[in-house]
């Protein structure tokens, strides 16, 4: 017999209300706002709260989450106006006069409530040619990447990243051109330019320049503030600009100074 | 429990209005003091080109600088510089030795330090 293992969910009574004001939470839906009232309970996270509403409140509550613990990156939500997971968030530490305002993700469509659809996002993590690229013959191109190397360094200080969505949310240059690749998509785009085995890298440059690309970011440090990993797509971003500067100043210098055969 | 009720939006909630940050207040100072300078150097480029016609032109031409007006938009010329130089070192520490920052704290310092230099001018007896 398979029973179901009993957990602490949200909901369960065995977790006991905690003594204090009810939370108000807000959570936007179908063009406006529903409040929902919520016991205070210890150690409860946003992503509690939405689950205890949905389970006990409102069945038709749409949100997203798969691990609660950090490793997923599919239940970030913009908690009173900021971009942050869910599951990591303490009620304690973010509400505000014993309130609450939840709303889907800033710069993705809106699936349902709190839902949103994360396809233009990962559209765009192919656009900067996320994916590495093996030349040819890859057994023969093996490459020993010494652990201390600046190149894996600059790789190891992004490669964290798991695509939850809050840096391309708080990015206020993607909600100016919606066409912007945004920090995440950069940032991959950064730690495979410092990959010595990367076979890609004039594709990749060319993919990640121009008016969508690394020279939009205004530095405002939104994406690196916000990261929940503590990742700096900011100074990624600052790679590429200096990458791809000195590949165009090389294609300049081949163009213009190139001896004669 | 009750189930939830339609409310007004709150104040700040539009979607896509995330707060307002520091980052984004240096990068709107920064453009708009910018373009201050960048309309300020044709006025410029003129003031210069009436010396070609004679002193007496060029004298005439600053004649306009006593204009109270004219004083003001000095002081606010001398500070939109001093703003667009310290946010455009900030920016040029970032990204170039990729320093994580106190936010509001080193963009505070530098409207301080912009606004600081615009003081000193007005002291200097502009």
């Amino acid at each position: 017999m398979n029973a179901p293992v009993s957990t602490a969910s949200p909901a369960d009574p065995t977790v006991e209300a905690a003594p204090g004001a009810p939370l108000t939470v807000r959570i936007r839906r179908d063009g406006g706002f529903q409040a929902f009232t919520v016991a205070r309970r210890p150690a409860q996270t946003i992503l509690d709260v939405v689950t205890e509403i949905q389970r006990a409140q409102d069945p038709t509550l749409a949100y997203r989450f798969a691990c609660r613990v950090g490793m997923c990156g599919s239940c970030a939500m913009m908690v009173n106006g900021r971009p942050r997971w869910t599951c990591r968030t303490r009620v304690a530490a973010v509400a505000e006069d014993d309130g609450l305002t939840l709303e889907p993700l800033r710069n993705l469509p809106v699936v349902k409530d709190l839902a949103v659809d994360m396809a233009p996002f990962f559209e765009k993590w192919t656009a900067a040619h996320g994916a590495f690229e093996p030349g040819a013959a890859p057994p023969a191109d093996f490459a020993a990447v010494a652990p201390d190397s600046p190149e894996r360094r600059a790789v190891d200080a992004g490669i964290e990243c798991i695509n939850c969505g809050v840096c391309y949310a708080a990015c206020d240059v993607v909600t100016w051109n919606p066409d912007y690749l945004g920090p995440a998509a950069l940032n991959r785009a950064w730690t495979l330019v410092n990959d010595v085995r990367d076979r890609g890298q004039e594709g990749r440059l060319a993919a990640v320049s121009g008016d969508a690309g690394c020279q939009s970011c205004h530095t405002h440090m939104s994406c690196t503030e916000h990261c929940p990993k503590a990742l700096a797509p900011t100074f990624a971003i600052a790679g590429l600009k200096r990458a791809t500067a000195r590949s165009a100043l090389k294609r300049l210098g081949a163009r213009h100074f190139r001896r004669p055969a | 429990m009750s189930a939830g009720t339609q409310t007004a939006p709150p104040r700040r909630g539009a979607r896509g209005a995330a707060r307002p940050r520091a980052g984004f207040a240096a990068a709107l100072l920064h453009r708009l003091s910018g373009i201050a300078l960048a309309l300020f150097l044709p006025m410029h480029f003129i003031a210069l080109g009436t010396v070609l016609q004679g002193a007496d032109r060029l004298e005439s031409f600053l004649g306009l600088t006593h204009n109270g007006f004219v004083r003001v938009a000095e002081w606010g010329l001398v500070s939109a510089l001093a703003l667009h130089l310290v946010l455009g070192l900030r920016v040029l520490a970032i990204e170039w030795f990729a320093r994580r920052e106190r936010t509001a704290l080193v963009v505070s310092t530098c409207v301080a330090a912009g606004l600081a230099v615009g003081l000193l001018f007005l002291l200097g007896g502009a």
